[in-house]
C-alpha cells in the first residue's frame, strides 16, 4: 500500500502521547528524525492495525480529542492509511474528531436513568452548560442503573480523570476538575463501593457473589485467602480435556445474551487444528439496564482473571483479549491492577504456577459503541477495523480474532467455571446462579444472585417495588416488556413466555414512567448504536424512530402497520442481532401493554 | 497457461422444488443462477468479495432463523431454498423501500424495475423520511462523487483497498445512518491518495460515482445510452494490454469501462487506460 498523507503534524503533546504507547519512533519513515540510516532501510512494511483503537485512545485521553496531525502520525507509526484510520476513528463516540474541552460530561438518558428522572438531570445540566454537543453529550447507558440517574465526567490529561456522578443531583459539580491527586489508579472520584451495588453482599450462600464487598479487589493475597485460585488448581489435575468435560456436563450456557453452551464453545474451539487459538472476554456490557459484569469486574476482578486463564487452558489459548467498554473507568483500573500482579506472581505469563501453562491477557478498551459486544464486531474492533459485525458462518470457533479459531465469552458466563469445578459439575447444576440487574421503581436496587427457576415475583420480593408496578422490561433494549410476574427466571421460562432472559435485565416500570418515551429511547437507542452496515438496520431503525414520534402524537394504523413491517424484515435480513432484536421492546409495549391503543 | 484447478465435487441444492447440483463452495446466488433464478442484487459484486449488506438478495433456507444473503451464503448439500416465498419478498420489498425513501435510486439500473415487481412504495414513509440527500462532490475533472445516491455497498471502498488497488483512498466513515464513504478529514479527493484509476466508479452499483461527461451530460440532459455504442480495445499505453471498453456518443467518447471476465484485470484500469482517452 501507499501511504500518502496531507502533511499535517502532530503537536509535541500529541506525539508524546502515542510515543508514550508505542515507544519513540525508530526512523523518519514513520515519523521520527532523518539520519543517515534511513536511506538505506525500507519503510517497516507489516501493519500494526490492532494498535490503532489503543493509539487513539492514548491521544484521547491525553489531549481530549484527535486532530488530523494526530491521526496522521498515528497512521505513520502503524502503517494504516489515513483514510481507513479515520473510518475507524468516526465510529466510536467516545472520540472527538474536533477541538473540544479536555473535561467531557456524558450524562445517561437511558431507560433505568429515565425511569429515575434522569429527564431533570438532562434539562439542569443544559440550563448551565448550553446545548450538548462538546462539554457534554448525552449518552446511553453508562452501567450505573442501579444508582439511576447517573452522568460520568471524564478529563483528558496525563493520567486522564475520571468522576461518577450518581445518582446525579444538584450537587453535580459541574466543570469542576477532579479532586487533585485522586487519579484512576485504584479509584474513580465519586463512586460509591461496589458493595453498595450489591444488597445482598456478605450474605450466606452466595456464588458469584461471594466476594463482592467481603474481599479486598486490590489484594491478590485476599483473593488467595478468600479461595481464589482452588480452581485453577482443580483445572490442572483435571487437565484441558477434564475441564471441557466438567463444563459440558454443568449445562452452563453463555450468560451474555445469546445462551449458547459454554461447554460446545469450549469443545469446538480446542479441537480446531489451526492455530493459535483466541480467547476473548467480552466486557462490553452496553446494553441498556445491564451492570452485573461491572460490579464483578470491579468487585472481584481475580476471579475473571482466573476464570480466564482456565479457559485459555482448556481451550488451547496462548493469548486472551478482556474487552471492556470504555464507560468503566473503575472497572478497568482494578482489572488493569489485577492482571498486573497475578502476572508479577506468577499467575500469569510463562508456566503459569510451575505447570508450563503460558497465558496472558492483554485489556482492551472499547470507544463507546454498543454494537462492539457483538461477539464478531469485537474482533473487528480489537484488529482495528470498524467495529462491524461479520457474517456468519464462518462462526468464531473456527475463524474468530485475527481469522483464528477464538473463544468469546461473556465475564458472568467466564467466571461460573470457578464454582463448576470447585464443586464439581453435578453439585454445582443443582443449584445453578445467576445474576440480574434490578433497576427502576424498586426499593433496593442493585445486582441480584439467584438460583436458576426463582420466580419474578420471587426476585421483586427481594428487591422491594416502589409504587404501581406496570411492567418489567426483562432483557433489555433487545429484551420484552412483560406483566405476568410468575415467570420463571429461567432461559425456557421466559422463552415460553415470549420474553428473554437475556443479559440478566430486570427494569422495573411504574405507572409514573411515560411508556411512550420509553418506547421512543428504546428506537433511538438501536438507530444511534446501529453499524449502518447493512440496510434494514441503517435505515429501518430511522424509520421506526420517525414512526415511532408520530404515533406518540397521534396514533394511526397506517404507522403501526409500518412498524411492524420494517421490524419484521430487521428482524428476517439483518446481519447481526442489533437488528434483529430491536423491535423485540417495542413490540412487546404495543402488543401486551397496548401503548398505542 | 491457465493451471488445471482440481475437480470440485457437486453437491445437490433444491431451489424452489428443484434439485440443481453446483460444485461445492458455490454461493446460494450460484445455485439460483444455475436453476435460471433471477434474484436481485446491488452490493453484489461480480468481481469483489460479496459484502452482504444491501439484503435485496435474501431468500429463505429450510430451518433457518433468518433469511440468507443468497449472494454469499454458501450452498450446502441438502439445503432447500426458497426464492420467492412471501417472506423472502416481503423483506426484499421493504429494503426496496428503505432505501428508495433514503437514496436517489435514479440511476440504479433495475431499481425501478424491481420496486414495481415486488410492489414497494417507498413514499409511505412521508415526506419528512431522513434521506441522504446532500450536494454532489465535483472537486476534480475526472470523476464527481453524488453520495445521494449511495447506498453504501462498500464496493469502492474494496476496490480502493485491498481487494484490488491497494490504494485506501476512501473509506467508510461514521456510523450508523449518518455512515459515508469519506477521505480522510473529508479532505477533497486532489488532497487525498487518489490516483484516479477510477475502479470504484467501475464497480458502483448506483451511479453515486461517475465519469465528469457523464455527470455534465446527464446535467444538460444530453445522455442518451440507446445512443451509445460500446467498443471494446486494447489499450494503447503501455504493454500489459489491459481490456477497454469506450462508450460513444454522437462520435464523442463519454466512458470508459473495462470488461469484468478479462482474467487479467477483471474490471480494473490505471488511470491512463480509464481517462486517458483525450488523444483518440
Ligand atoms: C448488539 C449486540 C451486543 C452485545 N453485547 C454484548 C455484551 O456487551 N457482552 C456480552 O457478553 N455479550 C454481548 N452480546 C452477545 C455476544 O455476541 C456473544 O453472544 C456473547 O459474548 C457470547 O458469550 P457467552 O456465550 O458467554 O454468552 C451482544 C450481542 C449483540 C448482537
Ligand atoms: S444489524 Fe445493524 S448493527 Fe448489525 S450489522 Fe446490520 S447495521 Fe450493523
Ligand atoms: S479512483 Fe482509484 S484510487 Fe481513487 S478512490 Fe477510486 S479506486 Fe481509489
Ligand atoms: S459510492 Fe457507489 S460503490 Fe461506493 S458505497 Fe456508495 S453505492 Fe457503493
Ligand atoms: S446483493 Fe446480497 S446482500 Fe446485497
Amino acid at each position: 500500500m501507499d501511504l500518502r498523507f496531507r502533511g499535517a503534524e502532530p503537536s509535541e503533546e500529541e506525539r508524546a502521547a502515542v510515543d508514550a504507547l508505542l515507544g519513540p519512533p525508530a526512523s523518519a519513515w514513520d515519523g521520527g528524525g532523518r539520519s543517515e540510516a534511513d536511506l538505506r532501510v525500507a519503510v517497516r512494511a507489516e501493519s500494526q492495525r490492532d494498535m490503532l483503537l489503543p493509539a487513539l485512545h492514548a491521544v484521547n485521553d491525553r489531549v481530549g480529542w484527535i486532530s488530523e496531525g494526530a491521526l496522521d502520525y498515528i497512521c505513520r507509526r502503524l502503517t494504516v492509511p489515513p483514510a481507513e484510520a479515520y473510518g475507524v476513528a468516526t465510529f466510536y463516540s467516545l472520540f472527538s474528531m474536533e477541538p473540544r474541552p479536555k473535561r467531557v460530561l456524558h450524562v445517561c438518558t437511558d431507560l433505568a436513568c429515565q425511569a429515575k428522572g434522569g429527564e431533570d438531570v438532562r434539562r439542569q445540566v443544559e440550563e448551565r452548560l448550553g446545548p450538548p454537543g462538546t462539554s457534554w453529550h448525552e449518552s446511553p447507558c453508562l452501567g450505573l442503573c442501579e444508582r439511576a440517574p447517573a452522568a460520568l465526567a471524564l478529563e483528558a490529561g496525563t493520567p486522564p480523570k475520571a468522576q461518577v456522578y450518581a445518582p446525579a443531583n444538584a450537587s453535580l459539580t459541574l466543570g469542576s476538575p477532579t479532586p487533585n491527586g485522586t487519579t484512576p489508579s485504584l479509584d474513580v472520584a465519586g463512586d460509591a463501593p461496589v458493595a453498595a451495588a450489591v444488597p445482598q453482599a456478605g450474605q450466606d450462600g452466595l456464588t458469584l457473589l461471594r466476594r463482592v464487598g467481603t474481599t479486598d479487589p486490590a489484594s491478590l493475597d485476599d483473593y488467595r485467602a478468600a479461595g481464589g485460585y482452588t480452581a485453577l488448581r482443580r483445572a490442572f489435575e483435571l487437565g484441558p480435556a477434564g475441564v471441557i468435560r466438567e463444563v459440558l456436563e454443568s449445562g452452563l450456557v453463555g450468560r451474555g445474551g445469546a445462551a449458547f453452551p459454554t461447554g460446545r464453545k469450549w469443545d469446538a474451539t480446542a479441537r480446531q487444528p489451526d492455530h493459535p487459538h483466541y480467547l476473548v472476554c467480552n466486557a462490553d456490557e452496553s446494553e441498556p439496564g445491564t451492570f452485573k459484569d461491572r460490579v464483578i469486574m470491579e468487585g472481584d476482578p481475580y476471579a475473571l482473571v482466573e476464570a480466564m486463564t482456565i479457559a485459555a487452558y482448556a481451550t488451547g489459548c496462548a493469548k486472551g483479549y478482556l474487552y471492556i467498554r470504555g464507560e468503566y473507568p473503575r472497572a478497568t483500573a482494578r482489572l488493569q491492577h489485577a492482571i498486573a500482579t497475578a502476572r508479577a506472581r506468577g499467575l500469569l505469563g510463562d508456566d503459569i504456577l510451575g505447570k508450563g501453562l503460558s497465558f496472558d491477557i492483554e485489556l482492551r478498551r472499547g470507544a463507546g459503541a454498543y454494537i462492539c459486544g457483538e461477539e464478531t464486531a469485537i474482533f473487528n474492533s480489537i484488529e482495528g477495523q470498524r467495529g462491524e459485525p461479520r457474517s456468519k458462518p464462518p462462526f468464531p470457533v473456527e475463524k474468530g480474532l485475527f481469522g483464528k479459531p477464538t473463544v468469546v465469552n461473556n465475564v458472568e458466563t467466564l467466571v461460573n467455571v470457578l464454582p463448576i469445578l470447585e464443586r464439581g459439575a453435578r453439585a454445582y447444576a443443582a443449584a445453578e446462579p445467576k445474576l440480574f440487574c434490578v433497576s427502576g421503581a424498586v426499593e433496593r436496587p442493585g445486582v441480584y444472585e439467584l438460583t436458576f427457576g426463582a420466580t419474578l415475583r420471587e426476585l421483586l420480593d427481594l428487591t422491594g417495588t416502589t409504587g404501581t408496578t406496570r411492567a418489567v422490561l426483562l432483557g433489555g433494549a433487545a429484551g420484552a416488556f412483560v406483566t405476568d410476574l410468575d415467570i420463571p427466571l429461567t432461559f425456557e421460562g421466559t422463552r415460553n413466555a415470549g420474553a428473554t432472559l437475556g443479559s440478566g435485565v430486570v427494569l422495573v416500570i411504574d405507572d409514573t414512567v411515560d411508556m411512550k418515551r420509553l418506547l421512543l429511547r428504546i428506537a433511538e437507542f438501536f438507530r444511534d448504536e446501529s453499524c449502518g452496515q447493512c440496510v434494514p438496520c441503517r435505515v429501518g431503525t430511522v424509520r421506526q424512530e420517525e414512526a415511532l414520534h408520530r404515533l406518540s402524537r397521534r396514533v394511526s394504523d397506517d404507522d403501526l402497520v409500518l412498524l411492524r413491517e420494517v421490524g419484521q424484515t430487521m428482524r428476517d435480513a439483518s446481519i447481526c442481532g442489533l437488528g434483529q432484536t430491536a423491535w423485540n421492546a417495542v413490540e412487546s409495549a404495543i402488543d401486551r401493554l397496548g401503548v398505542f391503543r | 497457461m491457465i493451471p488445471l484447478q482440481p475437480p470440485r465435487r457437486l453437491i445437490d441444492v433444491q431451489i424452489d422444488g428443484e434439485d440443481v447440483r453446483v460444485p461445492e463452495g458455490s454461493t446460494i446466488l450460484d445455485a439460483c443462477h444455475a436453476a435460471g433464478k433471477d434474484i436481485p442484487t446491488l452490493c453484489y459484486g461480480d468481481t469483489l468479495t460479496p459484502k452482504n449488506a444491501c439484503r435485496v438478495c435474501v431468500v429463505e433456507v429450510e430451518g433457518a432463523r433468518t433469511l440468507a444473503p443468497a449472494c454469499s451464503r454458501k450452498a450446502e448439500a441438502g439445503m432447500k431454498v426458497g426464492t420467492d416465498t412471501e417472506r423472502a419478498r416481503q423483506s426484499r420489498k421493504v429494503v426496496l423501500e428503505l432505501l428508495g425513501s433514503s437514496v436517489d435510486l435514479s440511476t440504479t439500473p433495475r431499481a425501478a424495475e424491481w420496486t414495481e415487481e415486488y410492489g414497494a412504495d417507498p413514499a409511505r414513509f412521508g415526506d419528512d423520511a431522513a434521506t441522504v440527500e446532500q450536494p454532489a462532490k465535483v472537486d476534480n475533472d475526472l470523476y464527481v462523487r453524488d453520495y445521494s445516491k449511495c447506498i453504501l455497498c462498500y464496493k469502492c471502498v474494496d476496490a480502493c483497498g485491498d481487494q484490488w488497488q491497494n490504494t485506501f483512498a476512501i473509506a467508510v466513515a461514521g456510523r450508523g445512518f449518518d455512515a459515508t464513504i469519506s477521505t480522510e478529514f473529508e479532505a477533497p479527493l486532489t488532497d487525498s491518495a487518489c490516483v484516479y484509476c477510477g475502479n470504484c466508479v467501475e464497480v458502483c452499483p448506483t451511479g453515486a460515482l461517475s465519469f465528469k461527461t457523464e455527470f455534465d451530460m446527464r446535467a444538460e440532459g444530453t445522455w442518451d445510452e440507446s445512443r451509445q455504442s460500446e467498443t471494446t480495445t486494447v489499450c494503447s499505453y503501455c504493454g500489459v494490454g489491459c481490456n477497454l471498453t469506450l462508450h460513444v456518443q454522437d462520435n464523442k467518447i463519454v466512458k470508459v469501462s473495462s470488461p469484468h471476465d478479462n482474467p487479467v484485470t477483471k474490471g480494473n484500469l490505471c488511470v491512463k487506460g480509464r481517462f486517458g482517452y483525450g488523444y483518440v
